[in-house]
């Protein structure tokens, strides 16, 4: 099943000339980690807030184009219906924790839907245990770190079981552990409950293996959507988009460009090590 | 500037056996010593709540030791206002909303050369040099908060640039900015280094610290962990993860081509890797 479907989607704020998004028509499968990769003002928000509904049901905007989340036409599905599917995580975890206890964090949104009392306690340990802050229950948000508080962000969302997680710059505020932690639960939410996970960043530099699919966006519009070893390979595509090429695939390419005919493209570390050793080993008959 | 060529060598900035609690009683700082000379371009890393920015308040006197001793320009970090030690360091907040409250930007950078009481014309000529060293001269009628981001923490950079002050110590000036925005950001910042100007980054981007810092001091858990030059910095993968930081690939593939031989000097950036294969393909002729 798509997990959801834009097709010539036009996003214009309330007071806005521009348009925040411009004929965006992109579909995703349940189960795909996607990359939605943009500098600041590409739309990457936009899209995000498009999929939970707050666009436009609480942020208005005319929205032109069909919008349908797995299988729901958005513009006609509260908010409140939506949050049961889509789980919203936001770049300051700050900006959403807001209740005294980790525990009335992570349980609120399945209050707020009426849960059952027991069933809401079983859904606050799965969700504390698969973001590894199990045990946490009694203390209070303010008191955690950094990449806690991330952690905290992502139980409260996944207590509402979504079956679709999006994260807008979920990396903002991580140290690099904080990031590889980060990335390896988003792995793991994806091969334990076939979770399909949307995340907007700037920077691919430490996604080009956890994503299955890149889009790339520059004002508004989609320029670039495939495979990561292949958007990520586009270079002057990303460095007109304002985004900065991951190292290993720009090396690819200036290597390319400097040894016409003798590399062959690479994406990973390692087959940049082979490519390397192999053209100094071979070394003469290069152009002066 | 009160450059004396001679003091070239002599540190600008010494914490000695440095502690610091918050009250409540968290020790932020435990048993700091670090030397910054002058002209060093140093990188103060380091996991999220390891101390990074309690010590680079200490850098200007923003706080105070709860024991040990911080000089700064050779004057007690303890004994003397932080209005006195802002000629020595000037301190760029990691958020630019922080200083920024003037109506126009040219207000802004005058602001603090003004309060200083220095005559109009060598005001002007430190507000005109900052302006056009920070390539906002074109903003200069606007109004700060009207301003990107990007541009906004460099308005932020040019008020305290415009102090002359020997040392700039700034706290992740790169969060939210785009890798464009960033790469402006510090290519001013070479230019700054270039004008003999101290330079002291906190930062989490590794890779802006491989390519445009010497010296790394990695933080954690309120000690020093580790203090050495960038190239040794990211040459040791497991003291890095204990450090929750983590090396940019070039500079790991650099390093990994070096042990097997293939190449002879690290890279920081695609391009130098890739000068690196054609000077060595070059001698192997």
């Amino acid at each position: 099943m798509r997990a959801f479907e834009l097709t010539k989607t036009r996003v214009r704020y309330r007071g806005s000339d521009i348009l925040a998004l411009c004929d965006v028509s992109v579909g995703v499968d349940e189960g795909e980690i996607v990359l939605l990769l943009g500098s600041n003002n590409a739309g990457k928000s936009t899209f995000c807030r498009l999929l939970n509904g707050l666009v436009p049901h609480s942020i208005p905007a005319q929205v032109d184009g069909a919008v349908e989340v797995l299988g729901r036409d958005v513009s006609k599905t509260s908010v409140a219906r939506l949050a049961t599917l889509v789980g919203m995580v936001f770049q300051e975890p700050e900006s959403q924790l807001f209740c005294m206890s980790v525990e009335e964090e992570v349980a609120f949104g399945p209050e707020n839907i009426a849960i059952p009392r027991a069933e809401i306690i079983s859904r606050v340990e799965w969700a504390l245990g698969v973001v590894g802050l199990s045990g946490y229950n009694a203390r209070p948000p303010s008191n955690l770190s950094g990449g806690e508080k991330q952690r905290l962000a992502i139980a409260a969302a996944l207590s509402m079981r979504p079956r679709l997680l999006v994260l807008d710059e979920p990396a903002y505020a991580l140290d690099p552990a904080g990031r590889t932690d980060l990335y390896a639960l988003l792995r793991t939410l994806r091969e334990r409950y076939g979770m399909t996970i949307i995340i907007a960043e700037r920077d691919a530099e430490e996604l080009t293996e956890l994503c299955d699919r890149v889009i790339l966006l520059r004002s508004g519009r989609v320029v670039a959507d495939g495979a990561p070893s292949e958007v990520l390979s586009r270079i002057d595509e990303m460095v007109v988009a304002g985004v900065s090429p991951p190292q290993i695939a720009h090396l690819s390419a200036l290597l390319a460009d400097r040894f016409p005919g003798k590399t062959r493209p690479f994406f990973t570390m390692g087959g940049a090590e082979k490519e390397i050793a192999d053209l100094v080993r071979t070394s003469g008959g290069d152009a002066p | 500037m009160n450059a004396v060529v001679t003091a070239q060598r002599l540190p600008v900035i010494s914490l000695q056996d440095v502690s610091f609690s918050y009250e409540g009683g968290i020790e932020a700082l435990k048993r700091v010593s670090l030397r910054v000379a002058k002209g060093e371009k140093v990188a103060v890393v380091g996991g999220n709540g390891s101390g990074k920015t309690t010590l680079a308040k200490h850098l200007n006197g923003l706080l105070k030791p709860s024991s040990g001793k911080v000089l700064i320009g050779g004057q007690d970090s303890s004994r003397t206002s932080v209005a006195t030690l802002a000629r020595t360091v000037g301190y760029v907040f990691q958020n630019p909303d922080y200083q920024l409250f003037c109506t126009s930007v040219e207000e802004e950078v005058r602001f603090g050369p003004h309060s200083m009481g220095l005559g109009r014309d060598d005001e002007s000529a430190l507000v005109e040099r900052s302006m056009k060293l920070m390539g906002i001269g074109h903003l200069r009628e606007q109004s700060p908060i009207s301003l990107s981001l990007g541009d906004r923490r460099k308005v932020a950079i040019a008020s305290v640039l415009a102090t002359s002050p020997e040392v700039f110590v700034l706290d992740e000036p790169t969060t939210g900015l785009d890798t464009v925005e960033s790469a402006q950001l510090m290519a001013t910042l070479d230019v700054l280094r270039s004008e003999g100007m101290t330079v002291v980054l906190i930062t989490h981007e590794m890779r802006l610290v491989a390519q445009h810092m010497d010296r790394v001091i990695a933080m954690s858990e309120g000690s020093v962990a580790f203090d050495t030059e960038v190239e040794e910095a990211f040459s040791d993968s497991d003291r890095l993860r204990r450090c929750k930081l983590l090396a940019p690939p070039i500079t790991v593939l650099a390093q990994r081509l070096r042990a097997q031989g293939a190449l002879s000097k690290g890279a920081a950036t695609p391009l130098q890797l890739v000068e690196q294969v054609v000077r060595v393909r070059g001698e192997r002729r």
